[in-house]
C-alpha cells in the first residue's frame, strides 16, 4: 500500500484514474499551452523580442568596425580615460564591444528611434546588462549579435557587466545616454 | 554470497556491500555540504552590502567553490547513495558488482579533492560554468571528469542491479514508484554525465595547450546539458524522495501509479531540453530551438512538476482521511506530524520547490522574460529554492529517516531536529525571495561590489536593491545556521547517538562493515507487491478524493498565473526590442 | 483488472505497451538520452555551426 513496495496490480496502466487527478492534468495542461503560445504571440504582437541575427566574427575585424564608427560619429569623451563618446544617427549600426573590463564606447542615442545595435565581445563572456531598464543579453566572444534597440524614455543609462569577467568583473560599466 | 540484514524497525533489507556504499557517500555528501554551507556563509557576509567581508579575488575563488561543492559534489553524492538505496534495498537485491561502485566512490573522491584542490589554489576562481576562454588550471577540469567517470560508474552499477534484481526475481510486479523515480534520476545523470565528458574533456585537453581553441558558444551549449540537467536529477530524485517518506511516515500509496509514472515518463522525454533556459539571450541560436528547448516541448515537463505537486500531498491527505482526520479541508494536514524533521523537511521541500522554485523558474524560462532575468541575482535566488529549499531539504528529511535505519544510531537532540527545518526553510526563503526581488533591480549575480565603489563611470541601484540584499544577508545567516544544525545533529547522532544495534560502532557509521554476526546468508523473502484493496476503496467517480489538495493545487496555479503576467507586463516596459 | 490481484503469466499480455515501456529501464534510457541529445545539443550545434560570418 505504499510507494514503496511494487504496484498492488500487475497490470496498474489499466487501473482507472481519479476524477480529480483526470480534472488537474486538464487544467494544468490548458495552462501549459497557454504559457507555450504567449511566446510566439510575444513574437508577433509584443515589442521586447530577441531576433536570431547573428554572425561569427573576429576580434580584430570587430575592432576595426568599432573604430570605424567611431571615428564617424564621435561627439566627445568621457571620464580621465578619455572614453569616446558616439552619436550615430538615426537608424544606424551601432557597435558596441566588451572587453576586459570595459564596455567601448559610450553612446549617444536619441528617444524613440531604432537603432541596430551590434554586440560583441573580444576576449570573455560578458554580460550586457543594462540598468536601471533591466535589459540582460549574453555578449559571447566570436559571435556578433544583432539588436534591433528603441530607447523609450530619455535618460543616463549605465551597462553593468553581469557575467563573470575576472577579477575587475565588477568594475566593468559603460554609458549610454538618451536624448528626448 | 551476498549477506543481508534486516531492519527490526522498517523490515527494510540492507545488503552488506550496498549498506556501506550507501554510508560511504552519503557521508561524502554530507562533509560537501558543510563545506559548501561555511562557503555560503563568507559569500553570504559579502553580498550583504554592510558587511562586504571579503576581497574581489577570495570572494571570487570562494564563490567558485561553494557552487562546485554544493551544486555537484554534495548533491551527485548523496544522488548515488539514494540510487543504492532505492536499487538495492527497496528491491531487496544485491548491489551489482560493488568493487565497481567502490571504484566509482574512490574517482568520486579523488576528482573532488582534485577540483577543490584546484579552486583553494586560488588560479581556478572561473564560477562552476567555467565558461571559456577564461582559463582554470588543467586539474579543475581533470578533477571534475574524474568525479564525472566515477559518478557514471554508480549510475551503471544501479542499472546493473536493477537486472539483477530483475533476473533473480527479487520483486514482484513492477519496481516500486520510489525505485522508478531514482531510475528517472540515473537516466537524466547519464545524460548530464555524457554531456559533461563531452564538453570538459576537450577543455582540458585546451587547458594543457594540446587543443588550440574551444569555441565559446558551442562550449555554453553543451556545458548546460551538464549544468542544467545536473539539477534535474535532483528534481527526479527528490521528488521520489517525497514519495519514499510519503509511504514511510503515513503509509501513502501513489494516487494513480499510472499518473505518477506517466509524469515520469514527461521528465525522461523533456526535463533535460530546460538546459535551454540560460542560452536565451545568446547569439546564434534560433527563436524555434529556443521555445522548443526552452518549454520542454510545450511545458510537459512542467505538467509532470504540476502532476507531482497534486499526487504527493494528495495520497497524504488520502491517507490522513482513511484514518479519520476528515474534518473540513485541511485536517489531515493540520494533524501532520510538523515535529517530525522527516517529515516537516519533505513537505516544507515540496512546497518551496513548487510555490518558489517552480514558479520562478518557469517565468525566468519563458524565452522573452529571460530578458529581465538573465545572470541577475535573480537567478541564484530561483535555485537556491529548487536546489536548496527542494532538494537539499528533501535531503536532509531523509537523513533523519535514515539514521536510525541505515546507521543504527538514535538521533541526538531531538528537540533542536524539530525545529531545525524550519529554521533552515526560513533562512533559505528570505535568501530566495529577496535575491529574486533584488534581481528584477537588475542586480548582478556573481559580482563582487554592487556599489561600484571608485568606478569613475559611477552607478548606483535604487536604495531599495541595498535593503533587498541586506535582508538576504540576514537570511542567508539564518539558514547557515539552520545548515550547521543539521550538520551537527547528523554528524553527532553517527558519532554519539545511542546504538540501536551493538555492531553500529563509530567506524561503521563512516562505511565501514557491522560486524558479520549482525547479517544472514539468507536471501530476502521476495518483495510482495502492495496489498490490493488499498486500491479499490477510491473509485468514487463523483466526489474528489483529496479536496484539501486540490485547493492548494489551485492556490499554486492562481500564484503562477498571476506572477507570469506580471513579469510580462514588466518585460513590456522596457526599450523595444527586436 | 483492479479487482483481481493474479500473478498469472496471461496476465502479462494484455500490459499495454506503454507499460511496457516504463518498467524497461534500459529503453527509457536510450529515450532520456537520445531526446535532448537530438533536440537540445545536435539541433542547437548545427545552429551554432552554421552562422554566417560577418559581412564586412
Amino acid at each position: 500500500m505504499t510507494s514503496f513496495l511494487p504496484p498492488a496490480q500487475k497490470n496498474w496502466w489499466a487501473v482507472p484514474v481519479g476524477r480529480q487527478e483526470i480534472i488537474w492534468i486538464a487544467i494544468a495542461l490548458v495552462w501549459c499551452l497557454i504559457m507555450f503560445f504567449m511566446m510566439p504571440l510575444w513574437h508577433v504582437y509584443g515589442n521586447q523580442n530577441i531576433a536570431n541575427e547573428a554572425y561569427k566574427v573576429t576580434p580584430a575585424k570587430y575592432q576595426a568596425k568599432v573604430n570605424e564608427m567611431i571615428e564617424k560619429y564621435k561627439v566627445r569623451e568621457e571620464t580621465a580615460m578619455k572614453i569616446p563618446v558616439v552619436a550615430p544617427p538615426d537608424g544606424a549600426d551601432v557597435y558596441l564591444l566588451a572587453r576586459l573590463w570595459q564596455w567601448y564606447p559610450m553612446l549617444e542615442l536619441k528617444k524613440d528611434v531604432t537603432y541596430r545595435l551590434h554586440l560583441n565581445s573580444i576576449d570573455w563572456n560578458h554580460g550586457f546588462s543594462l540598468q536601471p531598464v533591466n535589459i540582460n543579453i549574453q555578449v559571447v566572444p566570436g559571435y556578433e549579435m544583432v539588436l534591433n534597440i528603441t530607447p523609450n524614455k530619455a535618460g543616463e543609462y549605465t551597462i553593468v557587466c553581469n557575467e563573470y569577467c575576472g577579477i575587475m568583473h565588477h568594475s566593468m560599466l559603460g554609458k549610454i545616454w538618451v536624448k528626448e | 554470497m551476498a549477506q543481508f540484514r534486516q531492519c527490526p524497525d522498517t523490515g527494510l533489507f540492507f545488503h552488506k556491500e550496498a549498506e556501506n556504499l550507501m554510508k560511504a557517500n552519503a557521508v561524502a555528501g554530507v562533509v560537501c555540504l558543510l563545506i559548501a554551507g561555511i562557503l555560503a556563509l563568507l559569500v553570504v557576509l559579502t553580498r550583504w552590502p554592510a558587511v562586504h567581508l571579503l576581497p574581489a579575488d577570495t570572494f571570487y575563488m570562494v564563490l567558485t567553490a561553494h557552487g562546485v561543492c554544493a551544486l555537484i559534489f554534495w548533491v551527485i553524492f548523496f544522488e548515488i547513495a539514494i540510487l543504492y538505496f532505492a536499487g538495492s534495498t527497496l528491491l531487496r537485491s544485491r548491489l551489482a558488482t560493488p568493487r565497481w561502485a567502490w571504484a566509482g566512490f574512490v574517482l568520486m573522491i579523488v576528482g573532488a579533492v582534485m577540483t577543490m584542490a584546484a579552486i583553494f589554489a586560488g588560479k581556478s576562481s572561473v564560477m562552476m560554468t567555467s565558461y571559456v576562454p577564461m582559463r582554470a588550471e588543467p586539474h579543475f577540469y581533470l578533477g571534475l571528469v574524474i568525479f564525472a567517470v566515477g559518478a557514471l560508474i554508480g549510475c551503471f552499477v544501479y542499472l546493473g542491479t536493477l537486472v539483477v534484481a530483475k533476473n533473480e526475481k527479487t520483486y514482484e510486479g513492477s519496481v516500486p514508484l520510489v525505485t522508478f523515480g531514482a531510475t528517472v534520476a540515473c537516466i537524466i545523470a547519464i545524460f548530464t554525465i555524457a554531456s559533461g565528458a563531452e564538453i570538459l574533456i576537450p577543455t582540458y585537453l585546451w587547458s594543457i595547450g594540446y587543443i588550440s581553441h574551444i569555441d565559446p558558444a558551442m562550449y555554453r551549449l553543451i556545458w548546460w546539458a551538464l549544468g542544467h540537467s545536473s539539477q534535474q536529477i535532483n528534481v527526479s530524485a527528490h521528488v521520489a524522495v517525497w514519495y519514499l517518506i510519503a509511504g514511510v511516515i503515513f503509509g501513502a500509496r501513489p494516487m494513480s501509479e499510472k499518473v505518477s509514472r506517466a509524469a515520469y515518463l514527461l521528465y525522461i522525454f523533456f526535463l533535460q531540453l530546460a538546459s535551454a533556459h540560460h542560452l536565451l539571450t545568446d547569439p546564434g541560436l534560433s527563436v524555434e530551438w529556443k521555445l522548443f528547448n526552452t518549454s520542454y516541448a510545450m511545458y510537459l515537463a512542467v505538467l509532470a512538476s504540476m502532476i507531482h505537486g497534486l499526487t504527493v500531498p494528495g495520497a497524504i491527505e488520502v491517507a490522513q482521511r482513511k484514518k479519520g482526520l476528515t474534518n473540513g479541508a485541511f485536517e489531515w494536514l493540520r494533524k501532520a506530524p510538523w515535529d517530525n524533521p522527516v517529515f516537516s523537511s519533505m513537505f516544507i521541500s515540496l512546497v518551496g520547490f513548487g510555490f518558489l522554485g517552480g514558479i520562478s523558474g518557469v517565468v525566468m524560462g519563458t524565452e522573452q522574460i529571460s530578458i529581465i532575468i538573465h545572470n541577475t541575482i535573480y537567478v541564484p535566488g530561483h535555485f537556491h529554492a529548487t536546489v536548496v529549499i527542494g532538494t537539499t531539504m528533501a535531503w536532509m528529511g531523509l537523513t533523519y529517516l535514515l539514521i536510525p535505519v541505515l546507521f543504527r544510531r538514535k538521533m541526538i537532540m531531538p528537540q533542536a531536529a524539530k525545529l531545525q527545518p524550519y529554521v533552515f526553510a526560513l533562512g533559505m526563503s528570505l535568501v530566495a525571495i529577496f535575491h529574486m526581488a533584488a534581481g528584477t533591480l537588475g542586480v548582478a549575480r556573481r559580482h563582487w561590489d554592487m556599489g561600484f565603489a571608485g568606478n569613475p563611470l559611477g552607478f548606483e541601484y535604487p536604495a531599495t536593491a541595498y535593503l533587498l540584499m541586506g535582508i538576504a544577508g540576514v537570511g542567508g545567516v539564518i539558514a547557515v545556521v539552520g545548515g550547521a544544525m543539521f550538520i551537527v545533529i547528523a554528524v553527532g547522532s553517527l558519532v554519539f547517538g545511542e546504538k540501536l544495534q551493538k555492531e553500529a560502532g563509530l567506524l561503521q557509521s563512516f562505511g565501514f562493515p557491522l560486524a558479520d554476526s549482525a547479517y544472514t546468508d539468507e536471501k530476502p523473502a521476495r518483495l510482495p507487491m502492495a496489498p490490493s484493496e488499498a486500491v479499490e476503496a477510491h473509485h468514487d467517480e463523483s466526489s474528489f478524493e483529496a479536496p484539501g489538495t486540490f485547493i492548494l493545487a489551485m492556490v499554486l496555479l492562481v500564484s503562477f498565473v498571476i506572477y507570469y503576467f506580471i513579469n510580462w507586463k514588466y518585460l513590456s516596459e522596457v526599450w523595444g526590442l527586436s | 483488472m483492479a479487482d483481481e490481484n493474479n500473478t498469472d503469466e496471461r496476465e502479462e499480455e494484455k500490459i499495454s505497451p506503454w507499460q511496457q515501456m516504463i518498467d524497461n529501464p534500459f529503453l527509457l534510457l536510450f529515450i532520456g538520452v537520445a531526446m535532448p541529445t537530438v533536440f537540445y545539443t545536435l539541433w542547437g550545434v548545427m545552429e551554432i555551426a552554421s552562422l554566417p560570418v560577418a559581412p564586412y
